[in-house]
Order: C-alpha cells, then sequence, then structure tokens
C-alpha cells in the first residue's frame, strides 16, 4: 500500500433500527483494495447487520452506501453481486451433487445449453488467476468443508467481485484449514482484492488483517492498523471496558440491590457438583472437553464464552436435553445427569434455556404452557383441573407481571412476556438450582432488570444459579463468580472482586489458552 | 446466496402473512372456500364428460337428502369415515403422520373375520364387544411397526404406514384366495360371522348399525381426551412442538407411540363395523380407501372433532350422491372420487391459509 487507493466500499452514517432497537449506528467505514478488514466484536455488536446491508439484504434506515465513490442503492443479493461485492458464509449455498465448476456457474450463465468444457475452462482460469486451489470438476458432496468454502470464494470471484466479505470463516473450519484459508485470502490481497473478514477471534485478526475496526452494540468503537495494535487493546475494545477496576465501579452504578456474596457454614457445601463433563456430537467432534465446577448455594455463578464454545452444550446436559458422553452432575451428591427433564423439574433444577421457544409450546395457551411442566398437579385420575390450572394461572401472570391473559396463545406474545411465562413457571417451584441461558436476549430494558431482579432473588433465598449469557455486561454485573469458556472447556474462573476483565476478554477470545486438537 | 433474495424481497412488502391463527370469520370461511374451489375445478371435468355440472352437484348433494333411504345411506357411508376420521385426527394431532389407517382397517376386518365366526356361543353383547376389542387391538398391532421405528429409530412414519397398507392388502388377498376361500362357492370371502357378533341395527329398516353409534362416541370421545385431559395436553403438545413439549417433561416418545397405537386402533374399529355391521363377512374390496378418505376427513375437519364430524358426513353425501349420480346422468361414478380428492388438495391449500394471518409488517425483522 504506497499510496492510499480510493475506497471500493464506503459506508456513511450508517444506520439500522429493528424496532426498539438500534441495530447500528452511524457507521462509517471504507474498504479499499488490496486490504483485508476485520471486522471484530461480540455477538450482538452489529456485524452481522452490517454485512446484510453491504450485501442488499437489509436497507440502512439513514447515511449512504457508496460503491467506487457512488452512492448506491443495494435493493437484494442481487444488486450487491453485479456491484461486485461477493459474501461468504457460514451457510455455504451449493448443490452438493454437482460439480464444482456447475457451482460456480449456477444462476449466472444464460443460455439453456450448459457447455461442459467451455465452462470449466472459465472455471478454472478464474481459480488460476486469484491462486485458488479447485478442481473444477470435483463433486462438492465429495470435498472437505475447506474445499467447500475455497468453492463458495471462487463463486464470488466468478462474479468479478471486489469486495469479499467473509463471516465467521473459520467457525466451520478446523486449525489447518483455517491457516490455509488465510494463506488463501492473502493471495487474494496481493491480487488486489478489498476483503471483509468479519470475526471474533483476535488470532485470526493478527494473523490475516492490515488494519481493525471494532463494533461494539452497534458503534464503531475503534479503528487500528492491526500492525500496531495488541492482543489486550482489541479484547478491550471488544468487551468495552477499560482497564481495572471498573468492575467495582460498573458494581456501584447499578441500580441492582445485591448484598456481598458471605457464605455461611451450611453454603461452603456445594450444592452442584460437574465432574469431569464431555460431550462429544455424532461425528466425534468434541463440543464439551472435561468440564469440572461446583457451585454452592447461595451464589450466581456467570459463563462467559462467546457463542460457539461449549455454553449451549453445557445448558443443554445441565437442563437434561442432551446426555454428556462422559462425566457427570451431582445434586447435593446424588447423580442426576442423565436424568429426563420430567425428574429434573422434581428434583428441583429449574431450567431456562438459551432459546425461549424450546420452553413453551408456541400454539398452547399461556395456562397450558404455564401449567404442563407440573401438570401432574393439575390432574385428576387423568382428568385435567381447568379449575386449579386457571387459579395458578391467575397468580402466577400477577405475580410475574405477565401482559397476557392465560387463554392466549403464547406464540402471539412479545419476546419479554415469553421469558416471563418461563420464569414465573420455573421460579414459582423454588428451585434448588436454577440454569438460566440467555435469561436478556431481545428483552428492553425494563424486562431486562426485571429478569435480573429475578435472578437475584434465586440467589438472595439460596438457590444455586448458574448463568450463561452473551451478554459480559449482564455477566460481570450478576455474578459471584465468573467462569469463561473457551473451545468447550473452561479456561477461567474468578470470583466477582478480582476479575480482571481485559483477561477475560482474551480468555473469550482464546489467548492464553493452550491450542488444542 | 440466491437464497437470501426472497427475504430481501419480502422486506419492501408493507405487508405479510405472518405465523399466527387466522381470524374466527377466516377460519369458519376457509372450508366454505374449499368447497366452493373444489366445485369449480370439478365442474370442469364434469363439463368434459358432457353433463350439466348444476345436475350433477344436485345430483350429489341434494339428491340423497330426499329419500329417506339413501339419507341413513349416508349415515352408513358415515360410520367408517368418522372413524378413520378420528383415527387420523389423532395420529396427526401427536405430529405423527399415520397414512396407513387403510392397512389397519383391514387389520381390524380381519380380526372381526376370524373373531367372528368363533363367537356363536357367546351372549350377543359380550361377542360384541368382543368383536371390538379385537378390532382396535389388531389395528393398534398392525400401526406397532412403524411407530416404533419412528419412535426408537426415526424413520420416516409417512413411507412405512403407506408401505404397509400394500402389506396388509396382499395379506387379505391371499388368506380370502388361500384358507378362507369360501368351500362351496368358491368364493374369496371369509365364513360368515356368528349372528351373535353382528353389530345390531340402530335405526329399524336400514343399514345403520351399532358401528355409527361408537364412531359418535369415538368423536365425543376425541374432543374430550384432547382438550379435558392430561394425556390430551401432551399430545397436543408433542404435536405443536416436541422439543419443548420435552423440555417441559413430556415423554415425546412414549406419547407418540401411544398416540400412534391409538390411531391404529380406531382405525380398526372401522374395519370391525363393516365385517360386523354390513357384509358379515371379510371380502376384498370392503373398504374402497376409507382409510385414505380419512385423511381427507381430518385434514378438512381441521383435526377437530366436530369438523372430523361434518367432514366425513359431507364426503359421506357426496359418495353416496355419486352413485345416483352415474346412474341418473349417465356420468361415471368415480367422480365423487374425484371430487374428494379434488376436496383434499384444495383443502391442503386452503389450509395452508389458516396457519397465517394477513399482518402489518412488523418493524422488528430479524433480530441479528
Amino acid at each position: 500500500m504506497t499510496t492510499t487507493p480510493e475506497p471500493v466500499v464506503s459506508l456513511r452514517s450508517v444506520t439500522k433500527r429493528f424496532g426498539a432497537l438500534t441495530a447500528l449506528a452511524d457507521i462509517d467505514l471504507d474498504v479499499r483494495p488490496g486490504e483485508i478488514l476485520a471486522l471484530l466484536g461480540e455477538n450482538g455488536a452489529g456485524k452481522t447487520t452490517l454485512t446484510k446491508i453491504v450485501y442488499g439484504m437489509y436497507q440502512p434506515d439513514d447515511g449512504e452506501l457508496r460503491v467506487g465513490g457512488v452512492p448506491v442503492r443495494l435493493r437484494s443479493p442481487a444488486d450487491a453481486i453485479a456491484s461486485g461485492i461477493g459474501l461468504v458464509s457460514q451457510h455455504f449455498a451449493l448443490v452438493p451433487s454437482l460439480t464444482v465448476a456447475e457451482n460456480v456457474v449456477l444462476g449466472r450463465e444464460g443460455g439453456a445449453l450448459l457447455d461442459r468444457s467451455k465452462i470449466e475452462g472459465a472455471v478454472l482460469a478464474t481459480a488460476e488467476r486469484y491462486g485458488l486451489d479447485v478442481a473444477p470438476r470435483a463433486l462438492v458432496r465429495a470435498m472437505s468443508v475447506g474445499a467447500q468454502q475455497r468453492v463458495e470464494i471462487l463463486k464470488a470471484l466468478h462474479r468479478d467481485c471486489k469486495l469479499l466479505i467473509l463471516d465467521e470463516p473459520t467457525a466451520v473450519l478446523t486449525p489447518q484449514d483455517g491457516e490455509r484459508l488465510f494463506a488463501t485470502l492473502d493471495g487474494l490481497r496481493e491480487r488486489g482484492l478489498a476483503v471483509i473478514i468479519i470475526t471474533h477471534k483476535l488470532r485470526e485478526v493478527m494473523r490475516v488483517s492490515q488494519r481493525v475496526v471494532v463494533l461494539r452494540h452497534g458503534r464503531v468503537v475503534g479503528e487500528r492498523a492491526t500492525a500496531g495494535a495488541s492482543q489486550a487493546e482489541l479484547a478491550r475494545m471488544m468487551i468495552g471496558r477499560e482497564q481495572l477496576p471498573v468492575e467495582s465501579a460498573s458494581r456501584r452504578g447499578t441500580p441492582l440491590q445485591r448484598t456481598p456474596l458471605q457464605r455461611t457454614p451450611l453454603q461452603r457445601t456445594p450444592l452442584v457438583e460437574a465432574r469431569r463433563l464431555t460431550l462429544r456430537d455424532k461425528r466425534g467432534v468434541t463440543l464439551l472437553d472435561d468440564v469440572s465446577f461446583d457451585l454452592y448455594p447461595g451464589e450466581i455463578v456467570g459463563v462467559a464464552a462467546v457463542a460457539g464454545n461449549g455454553q449451549s452444550e453445557l445448558v443443554s446436559v445441565l437442563t437434561g436435553m442432551a446426555q454428556p458422553s462422559a462425566g457427570e452432575v451431582l445434586l447435593s451428591g446424588e447423580r442426576v445427569s442423565g436424568l429426563p427433564p420430567a425428574q429434573l423439574a422434581r428434583l428441583g433444577v429449574g431450567r431456562v434455556p438459551e432459546d425461549r421457544l424450546e420452553a413453551v409450546v408456541g400454539n398452547l395457551s399461556v395456562r397450558e404452557n404455564l401449567t404442563l411442566e407440573h401438570i401432574g398437579a393439575f390432574t385428576r385420575a387423568g382428568h385435567l383441573d381447568g379449575r386449579a390450572m386457571a387459579a395458578e394461572a391467575d397468580r402466577l401472570i400477577a405475580e410475574y407481571q405477565v401482559k397476557a391473559k392465560p387463554g392466549d396463545l403464547v406464540r402471539t406474545l412479545s419476546g419479554g412476556n415469553i421469558q416471563k411465562i418461563v420464569l414465573a413457571r420455573t421460579l414459582s417451584r423454588k428451585p434448588r438450582f436454577v440454569v438460566v441461558a440467555q435469561p436478556t436476549r431481545g428483552l428492553d430494558v425494563g424486562a431486562t432488570a426485571y429478569v435480573h431482579e429475578r435472578l437475584l432473588e434465586q440467589r438472595d433465598r439460596n438457590a444455586a444459579v448458574l448463568m450463561v449469557s452473551e451478554d459480559l455486561d449482564e455477566v460481570l454485573r450478576l455474578s459471584d463468580r465468573v467462569l469463561v469458556m473457551y473451545g468447550g472447556r473452561i479456561v477461567g474462573d474468578f470470583a466477582a472482586d478480582e476479575v480482571d476483565v481485559g483477561r477475560v476478554g482474551l480468555l473469550m477470545a482464546g489467548e492464553g489458552v493452550a491450542v488444542h486438537g | 446466496m440466491a437464497r437470501s433474495a426472497p427475504t430481501a424481497r419480502a422486506a419492501r412488502r408493507p405487508w405479510r402473512w405472518e405465523w399466527g391463527s387466522a381470524p374466527w370469520w377466516l377460519r369458519l370461511a376457509l372450508p366454505m372456500i374449499a368447497i366452493l374451489v373444489t366445485f369449480a375445478l370439478a365442474s370442469v371435468l364434469i363439463a368434459a364428460s358432457g353433463a350439466n355440472p348444476l345436475d350433477v352437484f344436485y345430483e350429489l348433494l341434494i339428491r340423497p337428502l330426499t329419500r329417506r333411504t339413501s339419507r341413513l345411506e349416508v349415515l352408513v357411508r358415515a360410520t367408517p369415515l368418522l372413524l378413520t376420521g378420528v383415527a387420523v385426527a389423532i395420529a396427526f394431532r401427536a405430529g405423527y403422520y399415520n397414512i396407513g389407517a387403510e392397512g389397519q382397517l383391514y387389520a381390524g376386518a380381519l380380526a372381526a373375520a376370524f373373531l367372528g365366526p368363533r363367537l356363536g356361543e357367546w351372549a350377543p353383547p359380550a361377542a360384541v364387544a368382543v368383536m371390538l376389542v379385537g378390532g382396535l387391538v389388531a389395528g393398534a398391532a398392525w400401526a406397532l411397526l412403524p411407530a416404533v421405528l419412528k419412535v426408537y429409530a426415526k424413520v420416516d412414519e409417512v413411507v412405512t404406514t403407506l408401505l404397509l397398507n400394500s402389506v396388509m392388502l396382499l395379506l387379505v388377498g391371499g388368506l380370502l384366495n388361500g384358507p378362507w376361500r369360501d368351500p362351496v362357492s368358491g368364493w374369496p370371502r371369509s365364513p360368515t360371522i356368528a349372528a351373535a357378533a353382528e353389530f345390531p341395527q340402530v335405526i329399524a329398516r336400514s343399514r345403520v348399525h351399532l358401528g355409527f353409534v361408537v364412531a359418535l362416541v369415538l368423536v365425543a370421545l376425541f374432543w374430550w381426551v384432547l382438550s379435558r385431559t392430561h394425556f390430551g395436553l401432551e399430545l397436543r403438545a408433542v404435536g405443536m412442538g416436541a422439543t419443548a413439549a420435552r423440555f417441559m417433561g413430556v415423554s415425546v416418545r412414549a406419547t407418540v407411540l401411544f398416540a400412534a397405537l391409538l390411531s391404529g386402533g380406531v382405525a380398526g374399529l372401522a374395519g370391525v363395523g363393516e365385517v360386523a355391521g354390513i357384509h358379515h363377512y371379510l371380502i376384498e374390496g370392503i373398504s374402497p380407501d376409507y382409510g385414505y378418505t380419512g385423511i381427507i376427513v381430518a385434514t378438512f375437519g381441521g383435526l377437530h372433532a366436530l369438523g372430523v364430524a361434518v367432514a366425513a358426513g359431507f364426503l359421506a353425501l357426496v359418495d353416496v350422491g355419486s352413485t345416483s349420480a352415474s346412474r341418473a346422468l349417465g356420468i361415471p361414478a368415480y367422480l365423487g372420487q374425484v371430487v374428494q380428492a379434488t376436496l383434499l388438495l384444495v383443502t391442503l391449500a386452503v389450509l395452508l391459509l389458516n396457519r397465517y394471518r394477513p399482518a402489518r409488517r412488523s418493524r422488528r425483522e430479524e433480530r441479528v
């Protein structure tokens, strides 16, 4: 980069709102030929929304998009492709039973007849021009994920893209394939392409990009030349905190009433013990790797992790929705892992899953959803006690301030009200152990505060709470202890008063962790 | 990449069909719309066969109601349709797509034909009870294999239940042409059942038999179980959201398995009714696809008890009417089946609307 070339694509004051939520606020961004720009941010920071705007899937509410200096309106991905913008998403759009060349020209080449050798030649020429190692005749079905990703890249290049966007490209790759992808991207950059790589892994930013833009809560919070940036600095920008002692300050600033954690002798025996939990999927990929921890009564333990690092699987195991491949969970010394959900509920495990719609049946009424988990209590000889169900529903609706009538279908409620239904059903049974995942995702400020209060209430009545959240603020505000997960393992364990936010950020991003696998 | 295009296009529309329950007027109107569209389509076919569509519709829908005999005959035809309709609705409500009611009906008929001749010494009420229980068990037994495969091995039940229908038809054919062949006449029909095992008539001077009452009771039971019992709530929960149901502690496997067996059992009762109430022996064509028509009944009836009852009555009417229409107007007798089949297709298309409601595009699109 001798002189600064004209940007390929520029964003000027781009804003995108979804209802009350501002997903992107006033974004300015340039991406130039011959550079790889890393877009770094936590989940929900707005990376994907930004991509969708550049790729024509969303229209900005404000601001403008320029391609080659000219303001444009991209109404669809077809427009974006025509403007020379290519996207490689995590979900490949390939037809497995077709060859590479057929996939590449699919939806592009006109004419009724397909001249095989001609398209194969053309595709090969594109591949060679960009130094991509792809055989045009190979069947996509037989290719590795890494190779399929190269086909996706080739597809974009064959459509003459000048800006290539990769959305978390390494999420689906092995480390070896990841390194190969980076080598490919280096090659594309040398040939003058502009590349945006979306990631939340610091290592990748440092490895492949020349420039990094950090997004947080829909805003650009920093921009650095990668060469001059330190990982610790980027981590701090990403999670939005300065160096310590931020944690105590944030505590003081919260409106939450909380008593300091003092363990009484009773609370010194762990209520929940996770022992060497391991979970592998069908293909043998390790999702949970030797996870052990203790939970004591009267504490909230927060799990901080970037999505896809095993926290969802941990919740599945603890809520009885998945069987661990190895290891066990003890509740008051009794083994509870592997028990069906009904039995867990009976033993005093309160469960609030990550996806609310996994906890309620949308097509059933509020009344039915509030009672189904403990339906035995409302049944006499198999016959439902409608009056008792209605009374319970009325009671919970009032107590948990659900804005709905007992007969409403749950599907028709807002996210906040659905979450209140899940909480009401779960917490009204006074569980000893509460597992809660993403408790406030998608909720507005009021509902969020309400949920937080209820969770602290559980802690104060001596339940053990394990909370998984993508929102690091939430984890830090509520937790008495913070566990950090990365790659299916617990890589950090901090007491609330000694949380080093910078270190948490690094651990979440996979730094300071021995690489395995 | 191309997949995302519709999203972008949809985003510009000011309204869209939203997943949700249709307003009540639309839900009531939809079956009417389905019928009208069906008749519009059928008119084309009728006109092509050289008849006046209005004459044909009169024969199909009105004429059968003008005479006592044919009025009661509608009830006779409705009997197996009510049962297979309920059978299919039970399974569909649990999210188990049982296409095997035809085979399960024959399983029940087989049981009736086996038990019937052996109950000569029994008191009639006991013999009839044995016939009913036998048909229930046989239908459930025939439904067992696909249900077990579905629940424990995730084998698609649509395929297995459908294929087992052919197996059952071949089995019945084999029995009737082999060991059960009438030794005297040589006809492929089973021995006549004992008089004690015959279903009594419930309306004098007609073929309306006990099976009709049983069918009505089952329609009522279907309603009661689904809306008023613990099991019914679990069944609905499983059908509408298996993951969430499992999360709330419902045993999805047990529920689906039981619903599938219940469905098979009720379909089996339809077979018992045809043997014990109408023919008094088993022949190969004892069911003119009552099992498949049950799918139309259940779907057109919106999987609701009352809807199933109305749909069964309507289809029985068309069935009876098509026989007289062919005689009176010289049109093919299978026109009734064409109407029924068209109705199924139209119903499926129209009922899609039932699951949506027109809504202004909400500002909250996809969360990111």
